[in-house]
């Protein structure tokens, strides 16, 4: 990452859509299923035909206080819906039903850890439901555009932070951490690719140590972790440049190309943006009973921070080990289960985070889809503990259970890996390599203590790495005594 | 006496008795919309074979006993109730093609319930309007004389009862637009209880104060056609979940003792004569009938027209920006770009007067507007609406004049838009509170009807009605007809 | 109330309404005599009264998260104005650009 002049410092502030995981819209029962064909799931009311009227989705409730939880904030009540006017052939209404003075989830707050391992706390301004709109379709149809309205409708949650944010990886770790929540609070499948996490970046910067804020522009269709980096990097870097170069930055939205990787200004007119909100007159305010909150407050799942804590004192993990395992919810439970079946905590964690990890990157498959199940790693690992195999072994036993998917013991039969523990055994070998080499021997009682290693290596070489390297140095020491 | 001039329920226990079959009466209508519909233009859409094949189904049940409760009454539908596979217009160019795909909650309860559907009613432009001039479709003529005006927006369905030329309407009003047109035609209209009846399917032009409603020809006929329309709708958020009473059951029962309040805000305002003595004979025929009168006080009721007309606008702005011809209804010819196929599609498929009020509304709403504006409105509204609930601490009703005068020649006020927004004076304030209201005959003046207001409390739809038809058992003014040539 | 030409224009534009220049005149006219009909509401005392959106005072009812509308695509876009392969056709929009 270029490092921009140091008398400048960023100002960021992000404005995350979350499109939630109900099975209908936040207004209609039309189904929310991605990649339907276009328009085979655009109701009446999606399709804002003359007469139809909203009717809120229970589900979304739920799911805004599950997140508003999450974000330390307070839960708004009554909260109420206002319509924000605005054309756009993907808006069917010409308004978009959203929250404006009484957001569901107002005034919270998320820690974020930073690189350096140091945590920093940003600001949750508010969190508000609203529809999201269709979507245009710019291929060509005779010079025209198609309006899929599928997506029209189904319900988004957009959480604003203040501007409590100073760098692009401390917008990336913010952003991730955002989503780690959606995953944990099973509210959305947080994928980017499809649209399901969407981000806008309001970037400004000032002198360091300048109390006012910048001009700020906002950046949309920064649509994947690393764009929102290099977005936002971008953006800082422009309008230092237009500073420095005597220009003033205007107040506007620009659009990311990540293409070209720049940022570009949206034609609009000036007063263009007037939304008029005022409050919906179709739906009335939502009353949100206590009773109702506690019950939401009863399915909540344990959440990333709470999870590394228990790591770090049930399993007694590293704090790093910990938050490593913790920010993936699927990573963390793949762990506990091999962990509960090993009944080695520690192990555990370097076998999920080393071999299985590398493995996976390898072939780039998630957790889920991981070759080998966490009970067959857990048996694995049982194994190392109870000395049947060595570590070293073990790396080969991992290979065949990731190629063959058969299962541990069944391998180590097979290839006749067990480590071999009886002595008589190991000291028949013993003596067969110190018979072998008389020069050596000769040399060690002369007192070359370093062969002694030698020894040892020629043991493990005889017994094809099977012998137990501990047997092996106690009976070498017993035997080269005399 | 010919079929036509039977009341709803005259023709209702006829077709029980058997005495009269659903076809003869529909197609009695049917011959009278083609005869004499012409001059009056009260309906848009006539769906003479859709009315026949119901009215022959309509037939059957009774052969088998198995009658519905309004089961063949001939009925006409505003055409801004969605009909499924019917042109619904709205008095509108912008849907003048609009076949609706579904059809609304109150047209479904109605045709539960039996009745057969004529057709589909003339209207101002999307409800906007007092006078039925702002149609798309051509003005309504009002039936007592054809140089004058029907009221609106429900015009169409007042002219078409009044003409009898359906038993009874459907209708809409968010501002007056079914007392407005009952008073100007001669008619019995109720607008009950916002939220009594569903706006599903009911083509919005200011939510917060639609209400769809009923002309009929008396408080009796309303009340059988209201309780069929009413009910809770979980399509519509703002349905009320109560269960609907038997408007029917109190109808008898004397009024003695109701406490009817004379708001003096209303009576100060210097009124026309016949206007004045006509609510006074009214006040008389109230008081034999043993209620009791009360003056009280509405001391914000002034504010009613100006609040109405920064909310209704504001609402309208947004209601109507559907309409931007992309998935159904107009579109003008080959756009050049999509903000030509806005600004094109919105100035051709609009009326001026829908125009004016979405411009009004848009510039409310404005950035710097809001709070002076709409905010500002939102305040006085509920300032009007706290003085009904002062009232209604010591009164059951409250009377007033419907309209400020008889009906008007067309054309004499529809360049001056004030001129036609003071025609809802006294109306408007129950649509801002929310509350139910009916407009009932009592009188006439040069030949052209007169009506009277009663407002009553949240949900009291049914003394409303029981005071009415008190009133009607001892008047004959609602059983006087226009000729109609 | 005076509306001033670039008013009037950026309201029609927001509304998009196109208005033809030489009805710019009678048309101000119209809307300045409403807006005057507003300068009433300035003589009540609202500063404690609460604003009012709707005419109930209850809360909003919710509907159970289940899918009850199938595909009438069909049926909908019988009146659509231009339709291809079940797209609604628009002139070409331009990408983030409203």
């Amino acid at each position: 990452m270029t490092i921009y002049n140091k008398s400048w410092e960023a100002v960021i502030g992000l404005e995350i859509h979350v499109q939630l995981a109900t099975n209908s819209k936040l207004f209609s029962g039309a189904s929310t299923h991605f990649g339907a064909l276009p328009n085979t799931q655009a109701c009446n009311i999606d399709l804002a035909l003359p007469g139809v009227l909203p009717v809120l989705n229970a589900e979304v409730l739920k799911m805004a206080v599950k997140l508003g939880k999450a974000l330390n904030a307070n839960i708004n009540t009554p909260t109420s819906f206002a319509r924000k006017n605005y054309f756009y052939p993907d808006s069917p209404k010409g308004y978009q039903i959203s929250q404006m003075d009484k957001p569901i989830v107002e005034d919270g707050f998320l820690d974020i850890e930073l690189e350096d391992g140091s945590s920093k706390k940003i600001g949750i301004t508010r969190a508000h439901l609203e529809e999201d709109a269709g979507k245009s379709l710019h291929e060509d149809f005779e010079g025209q555009s198609g309006i899929d309205l599928n997506r029209a409708g189904t319900p988004l949650i957009e959480i604003v932070s203040e501007p409590d944010i100073s760098s692009p990886a401390e917008a990336v770790a913010y952003l991730k951490s955002i989503h780690s929540i959606i995953r944990y609070l099973e509210i959305s499948d947080g994928n980017m690719a499809e649209g399901s996490m969407r981000c806008d970046a309001n970037v400004s910067v000032r002198k360091i140590g300048s109390k006012e804020l910048g001009t700020r522009t906002e950046t949309k269709n920064v649509n994947s972790f690393r764009f929102v980096e290099k977005a936002i990097q971008f953006e800082i870097e422009r309008q230092i440049d237009e500073i420095e170069t005597g220009n003033t930055i205007t107040q506007e939205t620009r659009l990311y190309d990540s293409q070209l990787n720049t940022t570009r200004p949206m034609r609009t007119k000036e007063f263009a943006n007037d939304y008029r909100y005022f409050p919906e007159p179709d739906l009335l305010p939502v009353v949100l009973e206590d009773k109702f909150i506690e019950e939401v407050l009863k399915e909540m799942p344990e959440m990333p921070d709470e999870k590394k804590c228990r790591f770090v004192n049930e399993y007694d993990l590293s704090e790093y080990d910990s938050s490593l395992l913790a920010a993936d919810k699927d990573l963390a439970d793949f762990f506990e289960i091999v962990s509960k079946t090993s009944k080695a905590a520690k192990l555990s964690a370097n076998w999920v985070m080393g071999e299985l990890s590398a493995e996976l990157n390898k072939e780039n498959l998630t957790i889920q889809d991981s070759k080998i199940k966490a009970k067959q790693l857990g048996q694995l690992i049982i194994r190392i503990e109870d000395t049947t195999i060595s570590g070293k072994i073990a790396k080969e036993v991992f290979e065949k259970m990731w190629s063959t998917g058969d299962e541990v013991d069944a391998i180590i039969e097979k290839e006749g890996l067990q480590q071999v523990t009886d002595l008589s055994e190991i000291e028949s070998m013993v003596n067969k390599v110190i018979d072998g080499n008389p020069d050596q021997l000769k040399q060690y009682l002369a007192g070359k203590d370093r062969l002694f290693g030698f020894f040892v290596g020629q043991v493990m070489k005889e017994s094809q790495g099977k012998a137990n390297p501990a047997q092996v140095n106690q009976i070498l020491k017993e035997r080269l005594k005399e | 006496m010919e079929i036509h001039e039977l009341s709803l329920i005259g023709q209702l226990n006829q077709l029980k008795e058997g005495s009269l079959s659903s076809t003869e009466l529909t197609q009695h209508y049917l011959d009278r919309i083609s005869n004499f519909d012409e001059g009056i233009n009260s309906f848009i859409t006539v769906t003479a074979d859709l009315a026949l094949k119901q009215a022959k189904e309509s037939d059957k049940r009774y052969k088998s006993n198995s009658a519905l409760p309004l089961d063949g009454i001939p009925i006409a539908h505003k055409d801004i109730f969605c009909t499924e596979n019917i042109l619904t217009t709205c008095g509108s160019k912008m849907l003048s093609n609009f076949k609706a795909p579904y059809s609304s909650t109150v047209v479904n309860n109605l045709s539960a319930d039996g009745v057969v559907i004529l057709g589909k009613t003339n209207m101002d432009e999307f409800a906007m309007g007092s006078s039925n001039e702002t149609s798309y479709f051509g003005p309504v003529k009002n039936p007592w004389n054809k140089e004058y005006v029907p009221g609106g927006s429900s015009g169409g369905s007042a002219a078409c009862v009044s003409a009898q030329l359906a038993s009874a309407a459907t209708a809409t009003d968010t501002g007056g637009s079914i007392r407005q047109p009952a008073a100007l035609c001669g008619l019995t209209g109720i607008k009950p209880t916002y939220g009594r009846v569903s706006r599903y399917g009911m083509i919005a032009f200011a939510s917060s104060l639609d209400q769809g409603g009923v002309l009929a020809r008396s408080a009796e006929d309303s009340a059988l056609l209201l309780a069929s329309m009413s009910g809770h709708d979980p399509k519509d958020s703002t349905s009320l979940n109560e269960k609907v009473p038997n408007f029917l059951k109190n109808i008898n029962s004397p009024i003695k003792g109701m406490k009817i309040g004379l708001p003096k805000e209303f009576f100060e305002r210097d009124l026309p004569k016949h206007v004045e003595s006509s609510t006074k004979e009214a006040i008389k025929t109230f008081k034999d009938l043993g209620a009791e009168i009360h003056e009280i006080s509405l001391p914000n009721v002034d504010l009613s027209l100006p609040v109405y007309y920064i909310i209704a606008p504001a609402e309208c702005s947004a209601n109507l920006s559907r309409y931007d011809g992309v998935r159904y209804g107009y579109r003008c010819e080959n756009p050049k770009d999509i903000e030509d196929l806005y600004m094109r599609t919105r100035e051709e498929g609009f009326g001026p007067e829908v125009k004016r009020r979405i411009l009004i509304g848009t510039y409310t709403l404005s950035a710097g507007y809001y709070d002076a504006y709409y905010l500002k409105a939102q305040k006085c509204r509920r300032l009007v609406a706290n003085d009904f609930n002062e009232a209604f601490k010591s009164v059951d009703v409250i009377l007033s004049p419907t309209t400020p005068d008889t009906s008007f020649k067309s054309g004499e006020k529809s360049n001056d838009p004030i001129e036609m927004y003071l025609q809802d004076i006294f109306t408007i304030p129950a649509n801002l509170a929310g509350l139910p209201g009916i407009s009932f005959p009592s009188g006439h003046h040069e030949g052209l009807p007169l009506g009277v207001q009663l407002v009553g409390n949240s949900l009291k739809e049914a003394e409303l009605l029981q005071a009415t038809h008190q009133f009607q058992k001892v008047t004959d003014w609602h059983k006087k007809l226009p000729e109609v040539k | 109330m005076a509306l001033s030409d670039k008013e009037l224009n950026e309201i029609a534009y927001l509304a998009r309404i196109n208005i033809n220049e030489d009805s710019f005149p009678s048309l101000k006219g119209e809307l300045e005599k409403i807006l005057d009909l507003f300068e009433k509401l300035n003589l009540a005392e609202t500063s404690k009264v609460e604003a009012m959106s709707h005419p109930l005072n209850l809360s909003q009812p919710t509907r159970p998260d289940e899918v009850t509308e199938e595909d009438q695509r069909e049926k909908l876009q019988e009146t659509a104005p231009s339709v291809k392969s079940g797209l609604f056709l628009v002139p070409k929009v331009i990408e983030g650009e409203n």
